[in-house]
């Protein structure tokens, strides 16, 4: 395994350009947690011209709904969620400035068009790996809509958050690829 | 007649909801280690190395494997020669659920109505399983399931001209399909025969059983190892980045059924397949 490539947010074309579907990366900076729900507000809120509780630009989008923090706890566990239930939504984020996400499982065809189409990276945490995951978050606050729980918009601070370039902006695609090397007839 | 109170049966169920959150099967954790030394896949081999780092960082208490905690499925072998005292069974399961919940910083995915998605904001109801055996003990598995597994799974209602064949093709097919979603290494769950609901019961049942452990009848002992063979080469791997672990076991299970009938059901477990029993 190579050593991981360090990025840090938001990002630029320049970043994106650079990473290939199968990269090991550490991300450094900031994400955004935003799921089913904060995904369904924040498009009306784009289809109603109207300005988002943050800045989209350049930034990553982390698809989790974390589980209670412990007191003195930045956190609770915080794995990805499935991203495809965001397939709908994923190409009107980008369109807005957003540089990608991080989630799991394969997001699709319109996605990876989207991908290339607004220079951006799909990233995949490891599902399930996300006690481990909560380390590399250091800092946690509520950005909107704290009605949603689990699933309101919150700014992490992240150092070092390990994930894998799964759909590139050059059409690359890791779930396609990697399957087609290791599947027997 | 030996009388148990629902005290107890709260505080069983607390506990063995945040045991099962906690502390990974050493079953599972072994599959998952022998899975690492199989791995051919650099990238699935340090996916794997993550998720074994993560059931050790779960086991020290203070986060649970994984933010989704489950919906809570609560499997109870009740003795005929037991008595529920101080209240009823189902509400302290369901008082269990919510402390356990609650005392382990738990998330609560349950929502109270499925249209107007409501959270119930303690994790409750539970869906409960009832059997009833010979004898004056009562057994609780508490078993939480995720979404993202439980999602890739369905009931089919073959022809009986399907055949074992048919089971096959309908397994591995849902496997495939599955890809990414479940977050492999799964564990798959197989219910064959009986009803419509029974074959979906037996399917998340067959979660339940250790892994490595087959099948009594040597037929679907074999039929097991062939599904997991075939499974695991499809190349979906570790996360579905590509490989040779996507599935730690294949589990079937079976019940008679009508003349008419051929009921099939893939149930899949992400590999954090948290189950817990006690026995009071």
């Amino acid at each position: 395994m190579p050593e991981p490539k360090k990025i840090t947010t938001p990002l630029t074309d320049q970043v994106v350009e650079s990473l290939n579907a199968g990269d090991n990366v550490l991300i450094t900076g900031e994400l955004y947690s935003a799921r089913d729900a904060a995904h369904k507000r924040m498009v009306e809120m784009l289809d109603r011209g109207e300005k988002l509780p943050f800045d989209l630009k350049g930034q990553l989008i982390y698809y989790v709904g974390p589980s209670p923090a412990r007191p003195g706890k930045v956190i609770g566990s915080a794995g990805p969620t499935t991203s495809g239930r965001m397939n709908k939504y994923a190409p009107r984020i980008l369109q807005a400035g957003s540089k990608g996400m991080i989630g799991k499982g394969e997001m699709g065809a319109a996605v990876s068009e989207a991908l290339k189409k607004y220079k951006g990276v799909y990233f995949a945490a490891v599902g399930g790996a996300a006690a481990l995951i909560a380390k590399s978050i250091i800092a946690n606050d509520l950005v909107a809509w704290e009605e949603l729980g689990a699933e309101a918009i919150r700014k992490f601070k992240v150092k070092d958050f390990p994930a894998i370039v799964v759909q590139d902006c050059h059409g690359g695609n890791l779930y396609v690829e990697g399957v087609k090397k290791y599947q027997r007839a | 007649m030996r009388e148990i109170s629902v005290k107890d049966i709260i505080s069983t169920v607390k506990n063995l909801c945040i045991d099962a959150n906690y502390n990974l099967g050493e079953d599972v954790e072994k599959a998952l280690k022998e899975g690492y030394q199989k791995e051919e896949s650099p990238t699935s081999k340090e996916t794997l190395n993550q998720i074994i780092e993560n059931v050790q960082i779960a086991k020290q208490g203070e986060f649970p494997l994984c933010q989704d905690t489950g919906f809570a499925v609560v499997f109870v072998d009740m003795g005929d020669q037991v008595f529920v005292k101080d209240g009823n069974l189902f509400d302290a399961i369901n008082e269990g659920v919510r402390q356990g919940y609650k005392e382990g910083y738990l998330r609560k995915s349950i929502l109270g109505d499925p249209i107007e998605r409501k959270n119930t904001g303690d994790n409750t109801p539970a869906v409960i399983h009832m059997n009833v055996v010979k004898g004056d003990k009562l057994k609780i598995t508490v078993a939480p399931k995720g979404g993202g597994s439980e999602n890739m799974s369905e009931v089919k209602m073959m022809k009986p001209s399907d055949g074992v064949e048919g089971v096959k093709e309908f397994v591995i097919d849902m496997v495939r399909r599955s890809g990414s979603n479940p977050c492999p290494p799964i564990i798959v769950g197989v219910g064959i025969g009986g009803t419509f609901e029974k074959c979906a019961e037996m399917a998340k049942r067959a979660l339940l059983r250790e892994v490595g452990e087959r099948n009594p009848n040597p037929f679907y002992a074999k039929l097991e190892e062939e599904l997991l063979e075939k499974v695991n080469k499809l190349g979906i791997g570790p996360q579905g980045f590509g490989g040779r672990v996507t599935a730690l076991d294949v589990h079937i299970e079976t019940f008679p059924c009508h003349i008419a009938s051929f009921p099939a059901a893939v149930n899949i477990q992400c590999h954090a397949a948290r189950h817990k029993e006690a026995v009071i």
